[in-house]
C-alpha cells in the first residue's frame, strides 16, 4: 500500500515525466498555448496512458513471456498504443467536436508521445505488479497533465509579455520549461523506494 | 538514429506503392519498430555499456517524431535512392544538434570532454567547480532554448529562411 502511495507521489512530483525525464516534450511544447486545450489533452493522455499500461502489462506477461516472444515487445506495445489512440480519437470526434478541433494534429500524435511508450516499457522493466503498473501509469500521466497545465498558464501570460525577437516562439518556451524543471528539482530526494 | 532513419526510409519508400492510404501510419510504425528492435539487440550485444547508459531511450527511438515525420512527408512519396539520402541527411542533422547540445552541457556541466572514452580531456584544471545545472534536465531545456535563439539570430543575419 505504501509503495502505491509513494509511486503516486514520486512520479507526479519528484520524478516528473516531462520536467525531469524529458518524456512527452512534443505535445508539452505544442499544445500548451491555451489552458483549455492543455486540459483536454491532459485528460486524453491520462486516459490513454492508464489504459495502455494496463493492456501492455497484460500482453507482456500473458502473451509475450509464455510464448518467449519478448523481442516483439516494442512492436506489440506500439500497436496497442496506436489502437487505443484511434479509439480515443473516434470517441472524441463524437463526444466533443470542439475539443477534437482544438487538439488538431496533436491528438493522433499521442501515439508518438514518448511518454506513453516510456510508461509502458518502464512499468514492465521495473518489475511492477499489475496494480503497481496501473498506479504508475496514472501517476506519470497526472504528472504530465499537471506540467502541461502549469506550462499553458505561464504561456498565456508570456503571450502578453515583451519577448526579444530571437527568443520568440520555441526558444522562450524551452527556457521557461527549464525554469519550471528547476523549480521541480526542489522535490528531489524527497522520496524513493 | 541515422541507421534507423535510413533503413526505415528505404523500406517504406520501396513499399510505398503497396501500403494502403488509411493504414499507412501503423504500417510505418511497425516497420520502424522492427528496425529499432534490431538496433537495440545489436547495441546490447556489441556496446553493452552504451546500451545501459542510454536505457529506455533506445526503444523510444520508435516514437521519435523525426523518423515518422520523414517517413510520412518524404519516403512515402519519393523513390528509394532519394529516401536513402533524405534519411542520412536528416539523421546527420539530428546528430549534429545532439552533439552541439551535449558539447555545451558536458563542457560547462562537468568540465570534461569525451569523458569515459579513450580521448577524455580535462579542461579548466583541477580546482574548477563545474556548473552542475547543465547536467540536470533543467539545464538541458535552458541550453536548448538558448541554442535555438542563437540559430535564430544566425539565420536572420545570413538571411536564410
Amino acid at each position: 500500500m505504501e509503495k502505491l502511495i509513494s509511486i503516486l507521489f514520486i512520479y507526479i512530483l519528484v520524478d516528473n515525466f516531462v520536467l525531469q525525464r524529458f518524456f512527452g516534450i512534443c505535445p508539452f511544447l505544442g499544445v500548451s498555448r491555451k489552458m483549455e486545450t492543455a486540459m483536454g489533452m491532459g485528460m486524453a493522455v491520462v486516459f490513454v496512458i492508464t489504459l495502455s499500461t494496463l493492456v501492455t502489462w497484460l500482453v507482456h506477461y500473458y502473451i509475450l513471456v509464455p510464448l518467449r516472444l519478448e523481442f516483439l515487445q516494442l512492436v506489440t506495445f506500439i500497436l496497442v498504443i496506436a489502437g487505443l489512440v484511434q479509439l480515443v480519437e473516434t470517441f472524441l470526434r463524437k463526444a466533443s467536436p470542439t475539443l477534437y478541433q482544438g487538439l488538431g494534429i496533436y491528438l493522433p500524435l499521442i501515439t508518438t508521445n514518448c511518454a506513453v511508450l516510456a510508461v509502458a516499457l518502464l512499468a514492465v522493466r521495473q518489475d511492477f505488479t499489475l496494480l503497481e503498473s496501473v498506479v504508475f501509469g496514472i501517476a506519470a500521466s497526472l504528472g504530465f497533465w499537471m506540467a502541461l497545465v502549469i506550462m499553458s498558464g505561464i504561456r498565456e501570460r508570456l503571450d502578453l509579455a515583451k519577448v526579444p525577437a530571437a527568443l520568440q516562439g520555441t526558444a522562450i518556451t524551452l527556457i521557461t520549461a527549464g525554469i519550471l524543471s528547476l523549480a521541480f528539482m526542489g522535490f528531489r530526494g524527497m522520496l524513493t523506494f | 538514429m541515422i541507421a534507423v532513419l535510413t533503413c526505415s526510409n528505404v523500406v517504406i519508400s520501396s513499399l510505398r506503392r503497396f501500403i494502403p492510404e488509411q493504414v499507412r501510419i501503423p504500417c510505418y510504425i511497425v516497420i520502424i519498430a522492427t528496425f529499432v528492435t534490431i538496433i537495440e539487440m545489436v547495441l546490447q550485444a556489441f556496446v553493452p555499456a552504451l546500451y545501459d547508459a542510454l536505457g529506455v531511450f533506445v526503444p523510444l527511438i520508435v516514437v521519435n517524431c523525426i523518423i515518422l515525420g520523414r517517413a510520412e512527408a518524404f519516403a512515402g512519396k519519393q523513390p528509394v535512392l532519394r529516401s536513402l539520402f533524405d534519411g542520412i541527411g536528416s539523421g546527420l542533422g539530428f546528430t549534429l544538434g545532439l552533439l552541439l547540445l551535449s558539447l555545451v552541457r558536458e563542457v560547462f556541466g562537468s568540465g570534461t570532454l569525451l569523458a569515459e572514452t579513450n580521448f577524455a580531456v580535462q579542461l579548466f584544471g583541477a580546482n574548477f567547480e563545474p556548473m552542475r545545472i547543465f547536467a540536470q534536465p533543467a539545464g538541458a531545456f535552458i541550453v536548448l532554448g538558448l541554442l535555438l535563439a542563437l540559430t535564430n539570430i544566425v539565420f536572420k543575419r545570413l538571411q536564410i529562411d
